[in-house]
């Protein structure tokens, strides 16, 4: 015990080379953080910009083509394309959690694999997705 | 271990409806997707009438709710996980519900205006 804890110097400071070379998280971490940060993105302004658009296009024949002109700026088709990541990502990281709830897939080996399956499929859907703007 | 047993339901309700919304929020999801693939290349008449169908609005309806519903949990989750003052995290979740009334209140007025 003594010996073990000789070893490292503690306490450990959280600095930021500590946290961007040292500390590193685990894949399953990561699909975790990305649920978060995907979810909020969706919450604001994801969901504004959604429905701005559901108003816009559904409003009139003029409204419908200025939304689709709308969807060819450079700038727009980059928000969307991060729009549609967001809510990919938070999809497939969410049936995780699901089978998770479940006690599927909880043992450290399967829980790493759907992981990088979820990473994957988050990045897979929002090419195919994402393919359909250009 | 000895643990003392008050309040009311251990947040089960908003787990729970958070993973029940969670479910339809991925089957409204998936089914609207292939009604917009169907109805390829979209046009205006097409689009309009998508949301004409009786049983569309209500299952957008639904819909919103349900996004409404799990945003709120999972927002105020991330509220309490990571702002600890009492005050800023109080005004912060007022904050979001009115976005989320708001939200609400939108997309009724665009369903059935």
């Amino acid at each position: 015990m003594a010996s073990a804890s000789a070893k490292k110097i503690r306490p450990k400071y959280l600095n930021l080379p500590a946290l961007l070379f040292e500390i590193r998280l685990p894949v399953p971490g990561w699909v975790s953080i990305l649920h978060r940060i995907s979810g909020a993105l969706l919450f604001l302004p994801f969901t504004a910009w959604a429905l701005y658009l559901l108003d816009t296009s559904l409003r009139s024949e003029r409204g419908f083509e200025a939304a689709r002109g709308y969807l060819q700026l450079p700038l727009v088709k980059l928000g969307m394309l991060l729009f549609i990541w967001a809510f990919s990502h938070h999809l497939c990281a969410g049936v995780r959690y699901l089978f998770l709830d479940l006690d599927k897939g909880v043992d450290l080996r399967t829980a790493r694999i759907t992981s990088w399956i979820v990473i994957a499929a988050g990045l897979a859907l929002t090419a195919v997705f994402g393919a359909k703007l250009w | 271990m000895k643990r003392l047993v008050v309040g009311a339901h251990y947040g089960l309700r908003d787990w729970l409806a958070q993973r029940v919304t969670a479910v339809f929020i991925a089957l409204y999801a998936l089914a609207a997707a292939a009604v917009v693939i169907d109805n390829q290349p979209l046009t205006y008449a097409a689009w309009k009438g998508i949301f004409a169908l009786g049983w569309m609005r209500v299952a957008t309806l639904l819909f919103a709710v349900s996004l409404v519903w799990h945003a709120w949990v999972g927002v105020r989750d991330i509220l309490m996980d990571y702002v600890k003052p009492d005050g800023l995290r109080f005004a912060l979740q007022v904050g979001v519900l009115l976005v989320l009334a708001s939200y609400l209140g939108w997309a009724v007025q665009i369903l059935f205006r």
